[in-house]
């Protein structure tokens, strides 16, 4: 009886306790969902506020900040696309397709080597490429400035191709092998044993078979390209050759006063990245993960 | 063939050493040997000048002032990059929010993906002092007395600068601490909740310590990014107004394009290649697997 007493005051004080707890939970969502539609807010409006303003004069940009536009200016992007930004687009596209196809063959190939081979100085190379990951471009801009001139690059794509390739090389060759080491060796013995070649093996099995993997290395690559911006002002001249990023700052300086047409321009720049992004969070977010995004 | 097989893993490797050695580790090296030279791009002599440099760098008020930017940007980055991202995570991964969050997720993401050229000529429109949304904001709210030219003043203009990467980058350490929250096991926060523990106390008492070793992923990335940041100043301020919002960066990319002092700014890429390499170093000996980096 005691015991059954003391088991209901216990049941009740919890009764009492959900209670208070319930009234209190809903007070706190309804305040988490503020705050959260607040940040939610303060990231997209400014966004939303681009694309709306790319529609509208300069006058209703000034004049009239924060409504629709009234009529709709689609003639600032063709503006736009013909006072530079079809070049600088076109520009960043070679770019960043021949940094993307160059980055993940070299790193796939270094990755098989790193996974599947003993050899001698296996792990000072690990070594190597891991301390690739920790320098960064800033540190090698003089030195590489040189070069790029020394080797007769400059001005040109491989100005930027070459050093983009190389400084994602460390992270990529890592993502790769990661998940080379996770195929099973078997695969490979039996086809080994067919007499097929160690490229054969590459190529056969262990690109087939690392396709999300190999996919996530090249949207990483491109996301980095089609963003780098230090490089693409410095080692290039020639605003015919320019990619986006750096062909934005003089888009910018040719549209002083045009800024319906200097947000469409902007853009233009952003869509590709962000449909990207919408298309293939999943391979976006698998990279991410392993903390390869940025630096 | 066994010699054969002996040679293949070098030959596969071969690109990817040639590309790390001429383009990445050459250059790094090559540049500390600059910094004891005085030189410029376009005559061939190079001086020596041993430490001068450095003692001339350690003797300049400009280096002072960057450094000191350099600084705030990694204090403020760390409260909002880190705690606020990892909050915003916490909240986002909590089961009564779970239902919306992918929503909130992907929203809080997209400045990631944006390329900062286009984020800061972006908030240039926001930060004009005359019909800038800030300041249209502030006065229709009755604050008028807080409109300024935010990028214009010295006194603001670092930390408007800043407040532009925290707007970019809260949303992909946010992501990174989703990830992490997604591994700790359900059972730890129901056991939480049977012994009574409130959301606030669930967030410190599990949360905080189960993504621990993200955390230190998270302020190395943060660190490394604040000591090296190079875009946002250069693209809303270019450094100024004089040189409040100066940053090691910039003072690098000014000494060695502008004024054309390429062995002083070797000297200033050596002093972040050290800063750089402190912060991997303490990152490596306090995590010594790097699994997670």
């Amino acid at each position: 009886m005691k015991v059954s007493g003391q088991a209901l005051n216990v049941q009740v004080n919890v009764n009492v306790r959900k209670r208070k707890k319930r009234v209190k939970s809903y007070a706190g969502l309804t305040g988490t969902y503020a705050f959260l539609i607040l940040y939610l807010l303060v990231i997209a409006y400014p966004l939303f506020w681009m694309v709306m303003s790319s529609f509208k004069d300069t006058d209703g940009i000034f004049n009239h900040s924060w409504s629709l536009p009234t009529k709709w200016l689609v003639e600032n992007y063709v503006t736009a696309w013909n006072t530079g930004i079809s070049s600088y687009f076109l520009n960043s596209v070679i770019v960043t397709f021949l940094s993307c196809l160059i980055t993940v063959a070299v790193s796939a190939f270094g990755a098989y080597a790193l996974s599947r081979f003993e050899f001698k100085f296996k792990t000072i190379i690990l070594v190597f490429c891991m301390g690739g990951l920790m320098l960064s471009p800033q540190v090698s801009l003089i030195p590489l400035y040189k070069l790029i001139q020394s080797m007769g690059l400059f001005n040109t794509y491989w100005a930027l191709i070459l050093p983009y390739v190389a400084y994602r090389i460390p992270f990529t060759v890592l993502l790769i092998r990661s998940h080379f080491l996770s195929i099973p060796k078997e695969l490979e013995e039996a086809a080994y044993l067919d007499g097929c070649s160690t490229f054969g093996i590459f190529w056969r099995i262990f690109v087939p078979l690392s396709k999300p993997i190999l996919l996530t290395s090249t949207i990483l690559t491109a996301y980095y390209t089609w963003n780098e911006f230090m490089f693409a002002i410095i080692f290039i001249d020639d605003d015919k050759l320019r990619t986006i990023p750096a062909g934005l700052m003089q888009f910018r300086d040719a549209l002083q006063t045009e800024w319906g047409v200097l947000l469409a321009g902007l853009t233009i720049s952003a869509a590709p990245i962000i449909l990207l992004f919408l298309c293939m969070q999943k391979y976006f977010i698998r990279g991410l993960a392993n903390g390869g995004l940025k630096g | 063939m066994s010699k054969n097989r002996k040679l293949l893993p070098y030959l596969y490797l071969f690109p990817a050493i040639l590309f790390l050695i001429l383009f990445v580790y050459i250059p790094i090296i090559q540049n500390i040997g600059f910094s004891f030279y005085d030189w410029n791009a376009f005559s061939p002599e190079k001086i020596f000048v041993g430490l001068e440099n450095y003692l001339q760098l350690f003797r300049d008020p400009i280096f002072y002032e960057a450094l000191k930017n350099n600084i705030w940007y990694a204090v403020i980055s760390i409260i909002f990059q880190v705690f606020g991202a990892l909050v915003i995570a916490a909240i986002l991964e909590d089961k009564l929010v779970r239902r919306f969050s992918p929503v909130f997720r992907t929203v809080y993401f997209l400045p990631v993906i944006i390329s900062m050229t286009v984020i800061a000529l972006l908030f240039t429109f926001f930060y004009n002092p005359d019909v800038g949304l800030l300041n249209q904001l502030l006065r229709a709210i009755g604050l008028d007395h807080l409109a300024m030219a935010w990028l214009g003043d010295s006194k603001t203009a670092m930390f408007a600068v800043i407040a532009v990467s925290q707007w970019q980058s809260i949303g992909y350490i946010a992501m990174l601490y989703i990830v992490s929250i997604q591994k700790i096991p359900n059972e730890l926060y129901e056991a939480a909740e049977i012994d009574g523990a409130n959301k606030i106390k669930m967030f410190f008492h599990v949360t905080v310590p189960q993504t621990k070793e993200m955390s230190f992923v998270a302020v190395i990335i943060t660190l490394t990014g604040a000591f090296t940041v190079f875009n946002e100043p250069y693209i809303l301020t270019g450094g100024g107004p004089g040189n409040a919002s100066e940053v090691l960066s910039t003072y690098l990319y000014k000494t060695a394009f502008s004024k054309d002092m390429m062995g002083y700014a070797s000297t200033i890429a050596t002093v972040i290649l050290a800063i750089t390499l402190v912060v991997s170093l303490i990152q490596m000996k306090l995590f010594k697997t790097g699994k997670e980096g």
